[in-house]
């Protein structure tokens, strides 16, 4: 950062305008607002946190910001993804990011990457921008950008959210540590809360957001002191923010000091390998399956099977399709001996779109139910070919 | 990080959001134990399903999740075997990759 040249920048007369409030600032001024349109920076997801990201880092001046998207805008985003509209919903949020931002602040230039980060495109994208900013809503991306960056020596302003707490730090600066350094590997597929239990206050990403969009400007300036080895963790509900120390693990692969990490990986691969414990493995293993066709037939002849939803009781209030009984996956276990059914009975277990079903059927399985099934496509696949009235969310 | 040991010193966990359903909501779980060690072994004795979320088939906590004690990371004191004192207090801090760039909320 300390290699930002500004020699050859001007402001215009709109720009001083504009940027009025920044240039009375000490610690800011005319040479810093020379900086931030120097700066390039890269931000990988125009989501929740992309969109705090991309309002105020154009807003501010940032001369050239880089996006990384590849999504349509679904109405399901609005409720946190504030750089686009209703009017947006079926359009790439890239094409509503160029408008919406060109409309807060025309003299930034904009990069509109409309990809997946991947291992092939990662480092030429990521050596291109000063600063990273990561928005990114899954492990095997987060590892990638945070390889990337440190192969290409570019700092990477991090954060993570899950449904009331955020993670923010700044990683990839000298001397600082790595995202590997604090968390050497992702969890396995099959141990992760489940995602059914997800969800994510809307105003958090813009919390947490508008944080690493701070961090990024401090990166820029040069001013005040960044979140380098330090995890900062807010809490929305208890309204708490605190800073954890994050080191720089010395036997850390790609930073430490005998790095055997020199290149990108397949970081699906890093972050699906099943581990040696028997959830990821069993989770690998197909189950019975029944369609929803044939579920709707057994029905309509009076055959209907026991069915069993394994889906949190708010989804249920949300849409339904009849079940026997309801009884969370996440419970299942602790709750077999409550499922209202005979161990050699016709089970049918739903959820959403089949995946937690299928872990319950393992489940029933291991406990002698010997003949349950999955509802193949869960209720989503009920609702498009048998029911159209029940709602898919 | 004092030197008084008492085993009636109860140790404030704090249980990340992500976590929480395993302990029966609560976020601040009070526990005896006069090491990291015991104290996490108290609380999964409590919360018994808390185990696996934690520690691996081979006994070690796991990658994605940092146990610290007050703003320390345990794996730079004495891992397992840090004493705790009077006004230590522990943190669970897993791995999360949300970025509400996406409805993974309901994904599965």
């Amino acid at each position: 950062m300390d290699t930002l040249t500004t020699a050859d920048v001007t402001l215009s007369r709109d720009e001083l305008r504009r940027y009025n409030r920044h240039l009375i600032l000490p610690q800011v001024g005319v040479a810093g607002q020379k900086k931030l349109k120097a700066a390039s920076v890269l931000l990988v997801g125009a989501g929740g946190l992309g969109s705090p990201l991309a309002l105020y880092l154009a807003a501010a001046g940032v001369g050239r910001l880089g996006l990384v998207d590849f999504d349509v805008v679904d109405v399901s985003n609005l409720q946190r993804q504030v750089l686009h509209g209703t009017k947006d919903v079926g359009r790439p949020k890239l094409d509503s990011a160029r408008d919406r931002l060109l409309d807060v602040n025309p003299h930034v230039r904009l990069d509109l990457h409309e990809t997946r980060l991947s291992s092939e495109n990662a480092l030429d994208l990521v050596a291109d921008y000063d600063v990273v900013a990561d928005g990114t809503d899954n492990f095997p991306t987060r590892y990638l950008v945070n390889d990337a960056c440190v192969l290409t020596g570019t700092p990477n302003v991090y954060a993570s959210i899950y449904q009331f707490e955020g993670q923010v730090s700044v990683f990839g600066m000298p001397g600082g540590p790595c995202y590997r350094c604090i968390y050497p590997e992702p969890p396995p597929p099959g141990l992760v809360p489940s995602c059914a239990e997800g969800g994510v206050l809307g105003i958090l990403p813009g919390l947490v957001g508008t944080m690493q969009a701070t961090e990024v400007i401090k990166l820029i300036l040069g001013v005040g002191e960044p979140l380098v080895g330090r995890l900062l963790l807010f809490d929305a509900l208890g309204m708490s923010f605190r800073t954890l120390k994050a080191r720089k693990d010395p036997a850390c692969p790609l930073c430490g000091e005998h790095p055997t990490l020199h290149a990108l990986i397949d970081y699906e691969a890093f972050c699906g390998i099943p581990q040696t414990n028997g959830l990821a493995q069993d989770d690998a293993a197909p189950v019975p399956e029944v369609t929803v066709g044939e579920l709707k037939a057994r029905r309509d002849r009076g055959q209907a099977p026991f069915v069993l939803d394994v889906r949190k009781p708010f989804e249920d209030e949300i849409a339904t399709m009849g079940a026997d009984q309801l009884i969370p996956v996440e419970e299942l276990a602790d709750r077999l001996g409550e499922v209202r059914a005979a161990r050699d009975a016709e089970i049918v277990v739903h959820c959403r779109s089949g995946v937690r079903s299928a872990r319950a059927v393992r489940m029933l399985t291991q406990a002698g139910y010997t003949r349950a099934f999955n509802l193949k496509g869960g209720i989503l696949a009920w609702s498009q070919e048998i029911d159209p009235s029940v709602p898919q969310y | 990080m004092s030197t008084n040991h008492q085993t009636h010193t109860l140790t404030d966990i704090l249980i990340p959001t992500p976590l929480r359903a395993y302990t029966g909501g609560q976020a601040v779980v009070a526990v005896e134990g006069a090491t990291v060690g015991q104290a996490l072994d108290h609380l999964t004795a409590r919360f018994p399903v808390l185990r696996k979320h934690l520690f691996g088939d081979d006994g070690n906590l796991r990658a994605f999740v940092n146990i610290y004690l007050n703003d320390e990371d345990i794996r730079y004191l004495q891992r397992d075997e840090t004493p705790l004192g009077a006004e230590d207090r522990l943190s669970i801090v897993p791995s999360i990759a949300g970025g509400g760039a996406d409805v993974r909320a309901f994904a599965c």
